[in-house]
C-alpha cells in the first residue's frame, strides 16, 4: 500500500511539467482501493477507501498523511482532504501543521527553511529507527516517501549545507583512504559508499553554487566510480548550476529516494567509529540523510556478490522488501466439461481426445487435481468465465501439447524468422498470438498492422446492414457474418498519433492492444479491425502493454513511471503501481494473473500484487534500463534483459537473483521460455538469438545451499556453459520471440539495411 | 549521444550566443552570454538524454530528428521543424568567419512539378518467414554469407528430379544430352541445394578409375559446377580439388593399357585444377600451399609410376610458372637422373616405360621453357608482364581444347598477382618448405636447364644455333612426343594449336610474316650465356609458327609497348638481362610495324593474339585496352563469384586468352 501511495505523488511532484498527470494520478489513487478488485466491474466505483489498510498509524505514517493532506490542499482537492482526514482519523490540529507548511509553500524563501526543518526532523526520526535496528525498516521507507513530497524546492533544500567547499575534497579523500586501508573483507562493502557519497557531495557543491569546486571534485573522483554508473555520472556531470537541478529527474531520484546499501554489522561499526573519531560530520550527515544502510549480521559480502546486486538507480532493494509471500504457483486448469451443444461434430470428435489426455496430463503436471501450495486462491482475482471458444482453444492447445517436441540441450528448437520487409516506417513492436496464427506489428508511423501467417486470410465482419440480411438460425452463421470481400493477408489499423511501442494479443485472438507515444492504450477488435477503446491515463508515452493470460485485464507502463492495471470494460485504471524511479519500460503478467512484473529504466524489476497493489518484490542487479521480462511457464522464475546485454534470472519465491547470462553485446529486446521451460531464448539488437539452458541454470541453484535468509547469492559464472547456441541474422535486429505450442521458436524483426 | 572521445559534450560558445542575440536585435553582455551559453548546452544535453529513450524504444541505433523533437515536445518546448529528412544533412563551415551551417540545396520547383518520372511509392510492408535454423543447427559459416544453410534445405521433388536427370545425362551414353546437361549445370541458378549431391557424385572418381570416359565426364561436371556463377562452392572446393587431383596424380587403372589416352585426361584435369584455383582458391585458405605440397610429394617419390610424375609436372605447369620455379626446378637435378636412366634404357621390355619417360621429358621441357620465358618477361617488363604471362599461358595450354569444347584456358596468373597470391597463401601455411626459397637469377637458371636439355631447350627457346630451320622446332616437338601425340602444354610445339600434326601444318602454311618480325626479340630473348644468334630466322618464310609463337612473347610486348607508348619506341624500358636488339628499330611508320596476324588463326581462340598489331585496334574491340581485360582476370579476394566472361575468338587479337 505504501508503494501505491507515495509513488505517484513522488513521481509527479518531480517536475512541474507533469502537473496535469498529477491531478489525474491523484484522482486515480483514490480510485484504486484495496478491496476493489473483488468485483472488477465495480472496482472504480467503490472508491476512496484509501488508507484503511494502514492500521498502525505510527508517527511516520502520521507524517506521511500530513504531507499528503498538505499536497491535496495545495491542489485544492478539498473534498479529498476531508475524506482523507476522516478516514485517517486525524484531528484538526493534525491538519494545522500541514496548513502552516502549505502556506509557507507559497513563499519559497520561507519554504526552504521550513521544509528543511521538517526534513531534518523526519530524518532524525527515521534514522533513529533505521540505523540501529533493521526491524523498524518499513517505517522509514514511508517516511522518506513522505518527506519528499512537499515541493521540489524542499527536496533540494536538503542540500543547503553550509560546509566549506574546499573541505569536500579532503573529506572524500579521507574516507577513501580509510576504506582503502581497512581489511579486505570490509573494503568491498564499504566501497559501496563511494558512489552515493560522491553523488550527494557533488550535488551539495552544485546546489551551493560552488561551481568550480564541484567540477574539480567531479574530475578528481568521477573516474573512481564503478563503471556501471557511467550513465548516471554522465547526467550528473552535465549539471553544474543550481538551476539545472530543478528540472532534472535523475537528480530528483537521487534525492527523493534513499540510496540503499547493504552492509554487514561489522563493517558498519568500523565506518561509524571512523567517522566519529574524525568528527567527519559532513559525511555522516549525508549518510544519515540520503543513505539507507541496511545492516545485516553475518559475513561481509564479497565484491562479486555486491556487484551482482548493485547497479540500480537507488541502490539495492531492502531485504524486507522481498520478504512477503508471493503465490507463484499456477492456477488450476479449469476442467473442460462436456462439449456444449452448438459445437460442431469435429469438435465433438476432438473432445474425446482431451478426455483421454487429461488423466495423463494430470499425472504429469500434478497441478490440475491438487492445489499447488504456492498457488493463489482460485478466486483471489476474479477472472472472466471461459467462453465456448476459449474451451475449444484449450482443447486445441492440449492436442498440440501432446505433439510438443521435448527440448533439451541435445534437442534444440528450430528457429523460424519472420522478416518484416519494406518496413521503412520503423518496426517498433511485434506480437504473436499464442497459437501463432497471427502476427502484429506496431510501427513508428503510428500504424498497427496485423498479418495472418497461416493461409487463412483475415476477414472483417460484414457491415450492420449486411448482417441484418443473414439467416441467424443457420449453422454456419459464424462463417456467414464474415465479409469475404475484405479477405486479405494483412490489415492496417490507424488510430494512434505516435509510434506504437507496445502491442499484445488477447488470448482469445479477438482483441489487440497497442500502446503508443501519444499516451494512450488502444483496444482493437480483430473481428472488425477497428478501434474499440482508447484508454487515456498515462498522459505520457506508454512504453509497453500486455494482456493478462486470462484476458480481460491488461497492464501498461510508461514514461510517467507508473504501471497501470486496467480492465477492458473500464476507462480508468483499476490499479496504479507506482514506485519506480524512472520510466516503466516493460510490463508482464504472471502466468497466474495475480501478479505483474515491471521493468524500469531505474534498473530495477518490481513485482506487484494485482489484488492489493502492493509491491512484493524489488529486484536489483541490472546495470542498464530493463527492456524485457518473461516468466517461466511454471511461474517460479523470472528472466529479465536489459540494455547492458545481460539476462538475469530470478527466483520469485525467494526474491533472489539466481543466474546471470552474459553473451549479448547489445540491448535485449525479447526473452521467452520454451513451453516446458527447458530453454530460454533471448533476442537482441546485436542481430542474434541465443538459447540458454534454463533448466540447468535453475537446477544448479536449487542444489546449492540456498542462502535464502541472507539473500546473498554467490553466482557461478557459467554463462558459457549455459549458452546452447548463438544464431545470427544477416542484418536484422531481433525484436520479438515466441515459442509455438509445439516448441518451434519464432523470431521476428525488420531487415535493417544499414 | 553527443559524447566524443576527446571532448565529452558538444558546446555552444559564448560567441555563438551573442551572434544569435545580435541577429534578433538584442545586445548581450559577456556575462549573460556566457551564462546563456552554458545553459543552452545543458538543455541540449538534457534533451538529448531524454530523446535517447525514444530511440531505444523504437529499437533503433540511430538517434533521429524525430526522437529529438518528441523529447522537446514532451518537455513543453517547440519542436525544431524542417529537419525530418532521412537523408544526412551536411554541416559545413563557411570559409570566412567561424560560421557553420547546414547545407540547404536549392530545389527547382518547376522541374520538380513538371517531372515526368514520378517516383513509385515504396513497396508494401510485409512479413516473410523462412526457417533459419533447424533443430538448433545451422552452419554459421554459411549464415554469415547470408545463404540458407544446407542442412535446412530439404530437396524438393523438382530438384530431386533434376538431379537424377542431370547425373543420368552426364554419365550416360548420349554425347549430345551430356552437352546440354553440362551447359545447364553451368548456368542454372537454382541448384545450390544440389551442390553437395553433385560433389558427392564427383568424389566417385576413385571408383571409376578404370573408365577413362567416365572420369572425363566427371571432370566436365566439375568444370560446369566451377563455372556456374550462381554457386557458392564454399568448402566444397576442397572436395572438388581432391577429386581433380586424383585424376591428375593417381596411377589410374585405365593407364595400364597404353592405348588409353590417360595423358589427355591428366592434362585436362591439370587445366581444371588451375582453373578452380584461380577462380575459387580464395574460398579455402592454404589451398595453393596444399596443392603444391601434394604435387611436390608425388614428384619427389621415385616409386611412383611415370604417369604420376607426368601429372605432377603438368599440374605444376598449369598452376603457373612460379609453381614450376618453386617446386619443379629445385627438384629437377634429382629427378633428372631417374628420368635419364629410363630414357637411356633401350631394351625392348622398357619400351613402354621409355615412351612414358619421353612424355615426362616433354612435359618438363614445356614447363621449364615457359618458366624461362615468363621469368625473363617478368624481369624485363613488370608492367607489361600480365600481358606477357597471358601470352605465355595461351601458348602453354593449347592442347586441351579439343578435349574440352567450351572450356577456355583459365587465366594465367599475372606475374605480380601470381606472386601476390602465392606469398599470401604461403604466409598462412606454416613450415612451408619453400619459405626460404630464393629466386635463382635467370641466367643461372638458364644455364642449369641448358645443361639438362641441351640444344632442345635452346631450340625451343628459339635461340639455338640452328635457328634457321623451322623444322627443327617441329622436330623437337615430335621428339618430345614420339607417339605423334600432340604435345600438351607445349607453348611452342603445337604451333597452330589445333593439335597434332594438323596444327603443325597450319603453322607451316603460315607464311605471312612481315619483315618487321625481324626485330622480334629473338635476339633480345637470347640469354647472354648463349652465343649470339646471328641470323634472322624469323624472316624466313615458312618458318614454323611454333617458333614465332614461342618467341612472340617479347615481340608482343614490344609491339604493345610501342603502341601504347609511342614516345618510347620499341626499346623496352628495362631490359637489363638481355642484350639490346642489334637491329635498329624503325623509328617511324609504326602502323605497319608488326602486323603479323594470319587470318586462319583468327578463328581459333587463343592463338591469334600471338601477334599484336600495332595499328589502332580494329573498331569494336578497341574501346578497352587489353590490359583492362587482363587485369580483370584473376580475381583475388572477391566477395561473390563474378560472372566470368570467357574471351571469345574475336577478342583474341587483343586478349591473351
Amino acid at each position: 500500500m505504501a508503494a501505491v501511495q507515495d509513488g505517484p505523488i513522488e513521481s509527479e511532484s518531480d517536475t512541474e511539467t507533469k502537473t496535469d498527470a498529477l491531478s489525474d494520478g491523484a484522482g486515480n489513487i483514490t480510485g484504486s482501493s484495496t478491496g476493489a478488485l473483488s468485483s472488477p466491474p465495480n472496482a472504480a466505483s467503490s472508491a476512496t477507501g484509501t488508507s484503511k489498510s494502514m492500521a498502525p498509524p505510527g508517527p511516520e505514517n502520521q507524517q506521511t498523511l500530513l504531507a499528503v493532506l498538505q499536497y491535496l490542499k495545495k491542489n485544492n482537492l478539498l473534498e479529498s482532504v476531508d475524506i482523507l482526514r476522516r478516514e485517517a482519523g486525524l484531528s484538526d490540529d493534525g491538519g494545522d501543521s500541514p496548513d502552516a507548511e502549505g502556506s509557507g509553500g507559497s513563499d519559497p524563501a520561507v519554504k526552504v527553511g521550513e521544509g528543511g526543518d521538517a526534513n531534518s526532523l523526519l530524518n532524525r526520526v527515521s534514522i533513529a529507527t533505521a540505523a540501529p535496528v533493521v526491524v523498524a525498516a518499513p517505517a522509514p521507507s514511508k517516511a522518506s516517501g513522505g518527506e519528499s513530497q512537499p515541493d521540489v524546492n524542499v527536496v533540494l533544500s536538503a542540500y543547503s549545507q553550509q560546509g566549506d567547499p574546499a573541505l569536500y575534497d579532503t573529506y572524500y579523500t579521507g574516507l577513501k583512504n580509510f576504506i582503502e586501508s581497512v581489511l579486505d573483507c570490509h573494503r568491498a562493502e564499504l566501497s559501496q559508499l563511494f558512489y552515493p557519497l560522491f553523488v550527494h557531495m557533488y550535488l551539495e557543491l552544485v546546489y551551493n553554487s560552488h561551481e568550480q569546486e564541484a567540477k574539480a571534485f567531479f574530475d578528481k573522483f568521477g573516474g573512481d566510480q564503478e563503471c556501471y554508473y557511467a550513465d548516471d555520472l554522465r547526467v550528473l556531470s552535465s549539471v553544474s548550476k543550481r538551476e539545472h537541478m530543478r528540472g532534472n529527474e535523475t537528480l530528483l531520484d537521487f534525492r527523493t529516494s534513499k540510496f540503499v546499501l547493504r552492509i554487514s554489522r561489522d563493517s558498519y561499526q568500523l565506518l561509524k567509529r571512523h567517522l566519529q573519531e574524525r568528527q567527519n560530520n559532513q559525511i555522516w550527515n549525508i549518510i544519515q540523510e540520503h543513505l539507507y544502510i541496511d545492516i545485516f549480521d553475518g559475513m561481509p559480502r564479497a565484491k562479486s556478490q555486491i556487484d551482482a546486486m548493485s547497479g540500480a538507480l537507488a541502490g539495492e532493494a531492502r531485504r524486507e522488501a522481498n520478504k512477503g509471500k508471493v503465490f507463484y504457483g499456477l492456477l488450476k486448469e479449469p476442467e473442460i466439461e462436456v462439449p456444449l451443444d452448438d459445437e460442431d461434430e469435429e469438435a465433438e470428435n476432438e473432445e474425446g481426445k482431451p478426455k483421454k489426455k487429461k488423466p495423463k496430463k494430470d499425472s504429469m503436471g500434478n497441478k490440475s487435481k491438487k492445489q499447488d501450495p504456492n498457488a493463489p486462491q482460485q478466486a483471489r482475482i476474479p477472472l472472466p468465465e471461459l467462453k465456448d471458444s476459449d474451451k475449444l482453444d484449450k482443447i486445441m492447445n492440449m492436442k498440440e501439447a501432446t505433439k510438443r517436441i521435448r527440448l533439451s540441450p541435445e534437442n534444440l528448437p528450430s528457429i523460424c524468422f519472420y522478416s518484416f520487409l519494406n518496413a521503412y516506417q520503423g518496426l517498433t513492436a511485434v506480437d504473436f498470438t499464442d497459437d501463432s496464427s497471427l502476427i502484429a506489428g506496431g510501427f513508428a508511423d503510428s500504424t498497427v498492422r496485423v498479418w495472418s501467417v497461416t493461409p487463412k486470410k483475415l476477414r472483417r465482419v460484414k457491415s450492420a446492414a449486411d448482417l441484418n440480411m443473414i439467416d441467424k438460425e443457420s449453422d454456419d452463421v459464424l462463417e456467414r457474418i464474415m465479409d469475404d470481400k475484405s479477405a486479405s493477408e494483412a490489415k492496417v489499423m490507424y488510430g494512434h498519433s505516435g509510434p506504437v511501442y507496445g502491442i499484445s494479443f488477447s488470448s482469445d485472438r479477438n482483441y489487440l492492444l497497442s500502446s503508443s507515444e501519444d499516451g494512450t492504450v488502444r483496444l482493437w477488435s480483430l473481428q472488425t479491425y477497428t478501434c474499440l477503446v482508447g484508454y487515456k491515463g498515462h498522459n505520457y508515452p506508454v512504453w509497453d502493454t500486455q494482456f493478462s493470460p486470462y484476458g480481460y485485464y491488461f497492464i501498461s507502463g510508461g514514461h510517467d513511471r507508473v504501471a497501470r492495471l486496467w480492465a477492458t470494460d473500464h476507462y480508468q485504471p483499476l490499479r496504479i503501481f507506482a514506485g519506480h524511479l524512472a520510466d516503466v519500460t516493460c510490463t508482464r503478467f504472471h502466468p497466474n494473473s495475480n501478479y505483474v512484473a515491471t521493468g524500469s529504466a531505474d534498473r530495477t524489476v518490481r513485482m506487484w500484487d494485482v489484488l492489493n497493489g502492493n509491491c512484493v518484490r524489488i529486484l536489483t542487479g541490472h546495470k542498464g534500463p530493463i527492456h524485457c521480462l518473461t516468466f517461466s511457464p511454471n511461474g517460479k522464475f523470472l528472466a529479465s534483459g536489459a540494455t547492458d546485454g545481460r539476462v538475469l534470472l530470478w527466483d520469485i519465491g525467494h526474491g533472489l537473483m539466481i543466474g546471470e547470462l552474459k553473451g549479448h553485446t547489445d540491448t535485449i529486446y525479447s526473452l521467452r521460455f520454451s513451453r516446458d521451460g527447458e530453454i530460454l531464448a533471448s533476442a537482441s539488437m546485436d542481430n542474434t538469438v541465443r538459447l540458454w539452458n534454463a533448466s540447468k541454470a535453475f537446477d544448479d541453484v536449487e542444489t546449492d545451499d540456498f542462502t535464502a535468509t541472507t539473500g546473498h547469492i554467490h553466482l557461478p559464472d557459467n554463462s558459457q556453459e549455459l549458452l546452447l547456441g548463438t544464431y545470427m541474422t544477416k542484418s536484422t535486429p531481433v525484436v520479438h520471440l515466441h515459442f509455438t505450442r509445439r516448441n518451434l521458436l519464432l523470431a521476428a524483426g525488420a531487415y535493417n539495411p544499414q | 549521444m553527443t559524447e566524443r572521445e576527446e571532448r565529452r559534450f558538444a558546446e555552444v560558445s559564448r560567441e555563438s550566443v551573442k551572434l544569435m542575440a545580435e541577429s534578433s536585435g538584442v545586445e548581450l553582455s559577456d556575462d549573460v552570454a556566457a551564462l546563456l551559453a552554458e545553459d543552452v548546452c545543458y538543455r541540449l544535453r538534457e534533451a538529448t538524454q531524454s530523446s535517447s529513450q525514444f530511440m531505444r524504444h523504437a529499437k533503433r541505433r540511430k538517434l533521429t530528428v524525430e526522437d529529438f523533437n518528441r523529447a522537446l515536445r514532451w518537455s513543453n518546448v517547440d519542436a525544431v521543424c524542417g529537419y525530418g529528412s532521412q537523408e544526412p544533412m551536411p554541416f559545413r563551415p563557411a570559409k570566412e568567419g567561424e560560421l557553420f551551417f547546414v547545407e540547404d540545396r536549392d530545389i527547382n520547383l518547376v522541374e520538380l512539378a513538371l517531372a515526368t518520372n514520378i517516383p513509385k511509392g515504396c513497396a508494401e510492408t510485409m512479413v516473410r518467414v523462412h526457417v533459419s535454423y533447424l533443430d538448433g543447427k545451422g552452419n554459421l559459416e554459411h549464415g554469415k554469407e547470408g545463404t540458407v544453410p544446407s542442412a535446412v534445405q530439404s530437396l524438393s521433388e523438382d530438384l530431386l528430379k533434376y538431379y537424377h536427370q542431370i547425373t543420368r545425362a552426364i554419365l550416360g551414353e548420349d554425347p549430345h544430352l551430356m552437352k546440354v546437361a553440362l551447359l545447364d549445370l553451368q548456368s542454372s541458378s537454382k541448384i545450390a541445394a544440389l551442390l553437395p549431391y553433385f560433389v558427392y557424385v564427383i568424389s566417385g572418381v576413385k571408383s571409376v578409375s578404370h573408365d577413362l570416359e567416365q572420369l572425363n565426364r566427371l571432370l566436365h561436371m566439375v568444370r560446369s559446377l566451377v563455372q556456374n556463377p550462381y554457386l557458392y562452392l564454399g568448402s566444397y572446393v576442397r572436395s572438388l580439388v581432391s577429386s581433380v587431383m586424383y585424376c591428375i596424380l593417381e596411377p589410374l587403372a585405365a593407364s595400364i593399357n597404353p592405348l588409353n589416352d590417360h595423358w589427355t585426361l591428366r592434362d585436362y584435369a591439370a587445366l581444371l585444377l588451375s582453373h578452380i584455383f584461380w577462380t575459387h582458391g580464395d574460398l579455402v585458405s592454404g589451398l595453393y600451399h596444399q596443392i603444391l605440397l601434394s604435387l611436390q610429394k608425388v614428384l619427389s617419390d621415385p616409386v611412383r609410376p611415370l604417369c604420376s610424375h607426368y601429372g605432377a609436372v603438368v599440374g605444376l605447369h598449369a598452376l603457373g610458372w612460379r609453381a614450376v620455379e618453386r617446386v619443379l626446378y629445385p627438384h629437377l637435378p634429382a629427378y633428372w637422373a631417374n628420368l635419364q636412366a629410363v630414357l637411356d634404357d633401350y631394351s625392348v621390355s622398357n619400351a613402354q616405360v621409355k615412351a612414358d619417360g619421353h612424355k615426362v621429358y616433354g612435359a618438363i621441357l614445356v614447363a621449364v621453357e615457359r618458366l624461362l620465358k615468363m621469368k625473363a618477361l617478368s624481369l624485363s617488363q613488370p608492367a607489361e608482364g600480365e600481358a606477357g604471362s597471358q601470352q605465355g599461358m595461351s601458348g602453354g595450354l593449347p592442347g586441351f581444347r579439343e578435349s574440352s569444347p567450351g572450356l577456355s584456358p583459365p587465366p594465367e596468373p599475372l606475374a605480380e598477382a601470381g606472386l601476390g597470391i602465392a606469398s599470401h597463401l604461403q604466409a598462412g601455411g606454416a613450415g612451408c618448405p619453400w619459405e626460404d626459397w630464393t629466386p635463382v637469377p635467370l641466367p643461372a637458371m638458364y644455364s642449369e636447364l641448358y645443361s639438362f636439355f641441351g640444344d632442345s631447350l635452346a631450340v625451343r627457346f628459339s635461340t639455338g644455333p640452328e635457328l634457321g630451320s623451322g623444322s627443327s622446332a617441329g622436330a623437337t616437338a615430335s621428339q618430345s612426343g614420339p607417339n605423334g601425340r600432340k604435345e600438351p602444354g607445349g607453348g611452342a610445339g603445337a604451333g597452330g594449336g589445333a593439335g597434332g600434326s594438323a596444327g603443325m601444318d597450319t603453322a607451316r602454311k603460315m607464311p605471312q610474316l612481315t619483315a618487321n618480325l625481324s626485330i622480334s626479340p629473338r635476339q633480345d630473348g637470347s640469354p647472354r650465356t648463349e652465343p649470339a644468334p646471328p641470323s634472322l630466322a624469323a624472316t624466313a618464310p615458312g618458318r614454323s609458327l611454333a617458333r614465332s609463337s614461342s618467341s612472340s612473347s617479347s615481340s608482343v610486348q614490344r609491339s604493345r609497348s610501342s603502341s601504347s607508348r609511342p614516345g618510347q619506341r620499341s626499346a623496352g624500358p628495362s631490359r637489363d638481362i638481355f642484350p639490346k636488339a642489334r637491329f635498329p628499330t624503325p623509328q617511324a611508320g609504326a602502323p605497319s610495324f608488326s602486323f603479323l596476324i594470319g587470318g586462319r588463326q583468327m578463328g581459333r581462340r587463343c592463338q591469334g593474339r600471338r601477334f599484336q598489331t600495332s595499328f589502332n585496334p580494329p573498331a569494336g574491340m578497341s574501346t578497352l585496352p587489353p590490359r583492362a581485360y587482363a587485369h580483370k582476370l584473376p580475381v583475388i579476394g572477391r566477395v561473390s563469384k563474378p560472372v566470368r566472361r570467357w574471351t571469345y575468338s574475336h577478342y583474341s587479337l587483343h586478349l591473351p586468352l
